[in-house]
C-alpha cells in the first residue's frame, strides 16, 4: 500500500496552514509556499499516474480501517488524471497570480488556493460518497474566500448568491446520501456498486429519488440546465485568475458524473437502467444551445466568456451520456481541452479588464496597451474555445461527433450549429475590443512602464499545453481510451477495496 | 413516531424553501439553517428510527441502533454550522458595501462601473 495516495490532500493542508500562520505578513514567503506546493503538486501527480498506469486501481485505507467500515480512497487512471489536470492548471494560475499582483489585494490568497487544491484532490481520490460531500465542502469554502478576493460591491454580492446557492446544493447532497445510505446501508463507492447491482426489486424506487437527486447535484457543480444560472454572474464577478481556476471546478461535477454512474449504477443495473442517460442528454444538449446563445447575446468579456464555459459543460455532457468508452474517451479529451483553453480565455479577459477598465460590450473604447498582443491571445483563446481547428477543440469534438453517431440526427447539428453561433459572438466581441477601438482613436495608450512579461508567458503556456494536447492527440486518446475501458470495467476497483466476501 | 418525525422534517424544508426564496439576505440565511436541520433529521432517520437502543455495544442491549448515521449527522452539522457562519459574514460584508441587503444583483449604472455589466 503506497503512502503516497493520501500525499496530494495531506500536503497542501499542511503547506495552506503553514501559509496563514508563518508567512501571515510576508508575501514574498506566501508565494514560495504557494508555488512550491503547486509544483510538489504537479511532480505527486505524474508520480501517482504512472503508479495508476503500471498498477491498475490502489487503495489507501486511512487509519487501516478495512472498508467499507472505514474511510478509503481510491486512486485509478481517471482519478490521476484528474490530479494532474487540476496541478497543470494551478501552476500557470499561480504564475499569473503573482506576476499580476492578485495575491496583494486581499489577505491569504495562497493559504486560500492551497486549501482549494486539497479539496479538488480529495474529491478526486474519494471512494465513498460522504466524503466526496466533504471534499465539496473544503473545495466549496476555499473558493468562497478566492471568489471575494479583493472584495468590492458587486464581487460580494456575487459571493453572497454564490454561497447561498452552494449551500442549497449541499442540503440536497445531503438528501441524496442519507436516501441512498437508507436503502443499501453503505456509503462505500463500490460496496454501492455491488449493492445497488443487486437490490430487490421493492426498493427500486428510492435508490432512483437518490440516484436522482445526487445527479441534479454533480449538475449543480457542472452547471448543467436548469440549474446553470449561478455560473456567469460568479464567473464574471471573480477575479480573474480565480475563475480560470474555477475552470477545473466545473470539471469536478463531471467527474463525479463519471464516476457514480459508471460505478455505482451503469446503464446495465436493474434498478435504474438508461434513465441517467436519458436525463443527461437533453440537459447537455439544451446547455451547449444556451451557452452558444449567452457568448452572443452576453453584454460585458466576462460574461461571454462564463457562457462559452457552460457551452463547453454542454459539450462535455453530450459526451457523457453516451456511457460508452469510445463517449467517454472522447469527453476526457474533450474536459482537458476545455479546462485549458477556457482557464487561458479568462487570463486574457483579466488582462484585458486590467488595461481597458471595463468589460463592457456596449460601446469601443480606446485601444489598450499592448492591444496587438493581447489581441492575438484572445484570438487564439476564442479559436480553442469555439472548438475551431487547428487546435485540439476541434478534435475533441469530431472525436464528440464520433461517438455520438447512434443520436447523430440530434446532437450533430446542435453542436455544430453552436459552434457557429460561438464563433460569430467571439468574432463579435473580438472586433468591438480591437478593432474599432483603432477607429476610434488610433494612438494607443502609453504605458510607462515595460509590462510585466510573467502574464504574458502564463498565457502562452496554457495554450502551449493545448497545442500539446493537439500534436499529441494520438497518444493522449490511446492512454484515455484505457482510462474509459477501466471505468466499464470496474472489477478491479471493487478489488481494490477488499470488501469482505458476503458482507 | 414516524409521522411526528416525517412531518417535522418536511415542515422544515417547506419553511426552508419558502424562506430561501426571499429577496433579503436575512431570511435566505434563516431559510438555509432550517433546510439544514430538516436535513441533518433525514439523516438520523435514515439509519432507521429506534428508542433506547445504544449505537455502540452494552452488555444489556437487546438491539443497536445504527452509530454511523450519528457519525454522518455530527460531520454535516459541523459543516453547515460553518458555512452558516461563512455566509453571515459575508452577507454582512455584502450589507455594509452595499447599503442594503437584497440578494438580486441589480444593474450598476455606468458611471461606477468597475468590472462587469449586469444583466
Amino acid at each position: 500500500m503506497s503512502h503516497w495516495i493520501i500525499a496530494p490532500v495531506v500536503f497542501p493542508a499542511v503547506l495552506g496552514a503553514l501559509a496563514v500562520l508563518v508567512a501571515r505578513f510576508d508575501i514574498v514567503l506566501q508565494r514560495v509556499i504557494g508555488l512550491a506546493g503547486v509544483l510538489a503538486l504537479a511532480a505527486l501527480a505524474i508520480l501517482l499516474l504512472r503508479a495508476a498506469t503500471l498498477t491498475g486501481p490502489e487503495a489507501y485505507f486511512l487509519g487501516d480501517w478495512p472498508a467499507p467500515f472505514g474511510i478509503v480512497l481510491v486512486l485509478d487512471r481517471l482519478s490521476a488524471l484528474m490530479l494532474l489536470l487540476t496541478a497543470a492548471l494551478a501552476l500557470p494560475v499561480l504564475l499569473y497570480v503573482v506576476g499580476t499582483g492578485w495575491d496583494r489585494r486581499g489577505q491569504h490568497f495562497h493559504a486560500l488556493f492551497l486549501f482549494q487544491m486539497m479539496g479538488l484532490n480529495g474529491a478526486f481520490l474519494t471512494g465513498d460518497a460522504f466524503n466526496l460531500f466533504v471534499f465539496f465542502e473544503v473545495l466549496l469554502i476555499a473558493s468562497y474566500g478566492l471568489m471575494i478576493h479583493g472584495g468590492g460591491r458587486d464581487r460580494l454580492k456575487a459571493g453572497v448568491q454564490y454561497v447561498a446557492f452552494n449551500l442549497v446544493g449541499s442540503t440536497l447532497f445531503l438528501f441524496a446520501l442519507a436516501t441512498i445510505y437508507s436503502v443499501t446501508g453503505t456509503l462505500n463507492l463500490a460496496d454501492l456498486a455491488q449493492k445497488v447491482a443487486i437490490l430487490p426489486e421493492g426498493d427500486a424506487a428510492l435508490i432512483r429519488v437518490g440516484a436522482v437527486m445526487l445527479l441534479l447535484v454533480f449538475a449543480i457543480k457542472g452547471a448543467l440546465v436548469p440549474v446553470q444560472f449561478w455560473l456567469p454572474g460568479t464567473y464574471a464577478n471573480a477575479p480573474g485568475p480565480v475563475a480560470a481556476l474555477f475552470a477545473v471546478m466545473t470539471k469536478v461535477g463531471a467527474y463525479a458524473v463519471l464516476r457514480v454512474y459508471t460505478l455505482v449504477f451503469p446503464p446495465q443495473t436493474p434498478a435504474t437502467g438508461s434513465m441517467f442517460a436519458d436525463l443527461i442528454l437533453p440537459a447537455g444538449l439544451v446547455t451547449l444551445c444556451l451557452g452558444a446563445i449567452g457568448v452572443l447575446g452576453a453584454r460585458s468579456l466576462g460574461r461571454t466568456v462564463a457562457f462559452a464555459a457552460i457551452a463547453s459543460m454542454g459539450t462535455l455532457f453530450t459526451a457523457v451520456s453516451v456511457f460508452s468508452p469510445a463517449g467517454t474517451a472522447a469527453a476526457l479529451y474533450y474536459l482537458l481541452h476545455s479546462t485549458f483553453a477556457t482557464a487561458a480565455m479568462f487570463l486574457v479577459t483579466d488582462l484585458v479588464l486590467a488595461r481597458r477598465g471595463t468589460g463592457s460590450l456596449a460601446e469601443a473604447r480606446p485601444p489598450i496597451a499592448q492591444s496587438g498582443l493581447i489581441a492575438s491571445l484572445f484570438f487564439v483563446c476564442a479559436v480553442a474555445m469555439a472548438g475551431m481547428p487547428p487546435l485540439s477543440g476541434f478534435l475533441g469534438k469530431l472525436l464528440i461527433l464520433d461517438a455520438t453517431r447512434a443520436a447523430m440526427g440530434l446532437v450533430w447539428p446542435v453542436i455544430l450549429g453552436t459552434s457557429m453561433l460561438m464563433v460569430v459572438g467571439f468574432a463579435q466581441a473580438g472586433s468591438l475590443l480591437f478593432w474599432k477601438a483603432t477607429a476610434l482613436s488610433s494612438d494607443t495608450q502609453r504605458s510607462e512602464a515595460r509590462p510585466n512579461a510573467l502574464p504574458f508567458v502564463v498565457i502562452g503556456l496554457l495554450l502551449s499545453l493545448l497545442i500539446g494536447l493537439t500534436l499529441f492527440a494520438g497518444p493522449v486518446t490511446g492512454w484515455l481510451a484505457k482510462t474509459a475501458a477501466e471505468l466499464y470495467t470496474p472489477a478491479p476497483y471493487i478489488a481494490a477495496n477488499a470488501l469482505p466476501v458476503g458482507g | 413516531m414516524e409521522l411526528l418525525v416525517a412531518s417535522s422534517i418536511g415542515l422544515l424544508t417547506a419553511g426552508g424553501v419558502y424562506l430561501i426564496l426571499r429577496l433579503r439576505t436575512f431570511p435566505v440565511i434563516v431559510g438555509l439553517s432550517l433546510l439544514s436541520y430538516a436535513v441533518n433529521l433525514f439523516i438520523f432517520a435514515s439509519g432507521r428510527l429506534a428508542i433506547g437502543l445504544p449505537p455502540i455495544w452494552s452488555k444489556t442491549a437487546e438491539g443497536y441502533s445504527d452509530p454511523l448515521v450519528q457519525a454522518l449527522v455530527l460531520t454535516a452539522i459541523v459543516i453547515s454550522f460553518g458555512m452558516t457562519a461563512v455566509i453571515v459574514m459575508l452577507g454582512l460584508g455584502a450589507y455594509l458595501e452595499a447599503g442594503d441587503d437584497r440578494i438580486d444583483m441589480e444593474p450598476s449604472s455606468p458611471a461606477d462601473d468597475s468590472g462587469e455589466d449586469r444583466a
